[in-house]
């Protein structure tokens, strides 16, 4: 069955067309990761798909059923936004059951699907308190811990992560993967992170400018990416571009080349001189110029460097990718 | 912390400064509650000397007790105002609530329009309002001074009120539709003790001036059992002859409960007004 079906959604605030003809499949228990820069409709779309903004055209379907005119919270769905939004008047129970207690649920199951929550988010010491006298992280699992005792049919995750530290942020990735993987339900994830889609996702769809780009596994999306802009958003460091015309004559594609797959060796076609060298211990990363255009090398292992050293980079085997002047994938 | 702020002569002077401002404001205060317990020749005689056992005299609030029915104006300025400001509360909180929440056509016309009433003065209209009031049969009662009061108070309100809920988390008001919670729940529940330091600020900008006005109990409602504490004050006015002890006793009692009512909202309006600067 389908969790989710957005066909040929369209959203438009005034004159500005946000979102493009949407067209989306989400299957039941499949984690889906929306990536893109900021302004593309990420949130946009997420916000639809919650009910927080009516589509303009289109159709919106959650469990087969079309949920156009359905209220957000008769749409089964639970969302964790970005700034946790708690309530700052109610303690972290409160918070947590107010919902149910609208669904006029009895007191059995608010009582037994807050312990079950409070259970797998480790929240137990924490149900007396308010918002204000929790750290981020905890603000954060409580505002989780609201989204699953409401047994949702999907859960909307509008980047939940970006508020936190970088230590916490990979623990509460790790958390949530794990909360996935218990619960199998479907989840929406928005994030502007390329890092967390990949870790995260099933199915990741890349949006630019209110059009989906590309849709796929994260490895799909990685080694064949359908054009330029989704090659150079996933993975990091970036993917090198340059004028194929560096390494052959008179080629007028750009050549694009992951910096994992640039090795050095005497006889490279790419005669670099180092500006910068980070090292990250496991691996170097060389920022090099070739003639004007800067290329990331990614070294595995340690090597000694200086700024300043001419080096020759080579291309790995069949990791080339091409493009025309317009960002579009040239294959063979 | 900046330099200038822990230069301990610049304490100095910003607190003489500040204490001197006190001092001016509160003069006259200070005045008419020393006056109003000295007996009239005392007052001429030596205005700013303490009352003593000399000059000491309660005949001033025994004039006002006596003269004319003080509590009932009293209570009548208490109706008036308490009314005045909920209605102003209620009504301006909601109607910022739509303009800042809501998308809607003419949204900003709407907001622009109902901020035209900071501008122009309500008693320009003395002379309309009051043939409204006599076409309704409102004259005399205090029901006229409260919908003349919540019409003065609301586009301030308005005003001052949408651009605090402006700030209120988009998140949060989402969180509580995706809760379930009606749209006067996610108002009266999650924003307004959200924007109470806002409602703190228009409660006491408004309190003072309905409590102090003369010119529309003067006009719309000068019968006797109407009239509101400042202008029961005046009967002891005269042209020719003043009773100051009634007065003064009468004033005194008068700030006493505005001051009671400012010394609850001012730390509330003291984060209200500095809410925008300090983060």
């Amino acid at each position: 069955m389908t969790a989710l079906t957005l066909t040929n959604v369209n959203k438009s605030f005034g004159n500005v067309h946000v979102l493009k003809d949407i067209n989306l499949e989400v299957e039941d228990g499949e984690f889906v990761v929306f990536v893109g820069p900021s302004g593309c409709g990420k949130s946009t779309l997420l916000r639809v798909i919650a009910g927080l903004e009516d589509v303009s055209s289109g159709e919106v379907s959650i469990g087969g059923e079309i949920v156009n005119t359905t209220p957000p919270s008769r749409r089964g769905i639970a969302m964790v936004f970005q700034s946790y939004a708690l309530y700052p008047h109610l303690n972290v129970r409160n918070n947590m059951t107010l919902a149910l207690k609208q669904e006029k649920q009895s007191k059995q199951v608010i009582e037994q699907r807050v312990a079950e929550a409070t259970r797998m988010l480790n929240l137990e010491d924490y149900l007396d308190r308010y918002p204000s006298e929790l750290s981020g992280g905890q603000r954060q699992r409580v505002a989780i811990g609201r989204a699953i005792v409401r047994h949702p049919k999907l859960f909307l995750f509008d980047e939940p992560l970006s508020n936190l530290d970088a230590a916490l942020r990979m623990n509460t990735r790790l958390e949530i993967a794990n909360l996935h993987q218990q619960l199998k339900t479907s989840m929406i994830y928005v994030t502007h992170d390329q890092s967390e889609a990949m870790t995260l996702a099933d199915k990741i769809v890349v949006l630019r400018a209110g059009r989906v780009e590309q849709v796929g596994s994260p490895m799909e999306l990685y080694n064949n990416p359908v054009n330029q802009f989704v090659a150079g958003f996933l993975g990091s460091p970036a993917m090198n571009f340059m004028p194929a015309s560096l390494i052959s004559e008179g080629d007028t594609r750009t050549l694009g080349v992951r910096p994992e797959d640039l090795f050095q060796s005497d006889q490279g076609q790419l005669k670099a001189s180092v500006q910068h060298v980070e090292q990250l211990g496991g691996d170097t990363n060389v920022i090099a110029k070739v003639k004007d255009h800067q290329i990331t090398a990614r070294l595995f292992g340690q090597h000694d460097i200086k700024p300043g050293a001419e080096l020759s980079f080579g291309i790995a085997e069949g990791k080339s990718f091409y493009f025309d002047k317009d960002g579009a994938r040239l294959r063979g | 912390m900046n330099k200038a702020r822990t230069n301990p002569l610049n304490t100095a002077a910003m607190h003489g400064a500040l204490i001197l401002y006190t001092l001016i404001a509160l003069f006259p205060v200070f005045v008419i509650l020393i006056n109003s317990f000295k007996s009239r020749k005392a007052i001429f005689r030596e205005p700013l000397a303490l009352p003593d056992a000399d000059s000491f005299s309660m005949i001033g609030y025994q004039t006002v007790m006596k003269q004319g029915d003080f509590f009932l104006y009293f209570q009548n300025s208490m109706i008036v105002t308490v009314v005045s400001l909920t209605f102003i509360l209620l009504f301006g909180a909601m109607a910022a609530f739509a303009l800042s929440e809501y998308r809607f056509k003419g949204n900003m016309l709407m907001g622009l329009y109902l901020a035209l009433g900071i501008m122009i003065p309500i008693r320009i209209g003395t002379v309309a309002i009051l043939e409204m009031m006599v076409a309704t049969g409102l004259v005399n009662s205090l029901m006229a001074l409260i919908l003349v009061y919540t019409a003065q108070g609301l586009p301030l309100a308005v005003f001052i009120l949408s651009e605090f809920m402006r700030q209120v988390s988009d998140d949060l008001k989402n969180a509580g539709r995706i809760d379930g919670l009606s749209e006067y729940t996610i108002f009266f529940r999650l924003v307004l003790p959200l924007v109470r330091p806002a409602m703190a600020t228009v409660a006491v900008f408004n309190m003072i001036p309905i409590w102090n006005d003369l010119w529309f109990p003067l006009i719309l409602a000068p019968a006797e059992e109407t009239k509101t504490l400042t202008l029961g004050s005046q009967v002891f006015i005269g042209q020719f002859v003043t009773d100051w002890n009634a007065v003064l006793s009468a004033l005194s009692m008068a700030i006493l409960p505005v001051l009671i009512l400012y010394v609850i909202f001012s730390r509330q309006l003291i984060r209200g007004i500095t809410s925008g600067a300090v983060k």
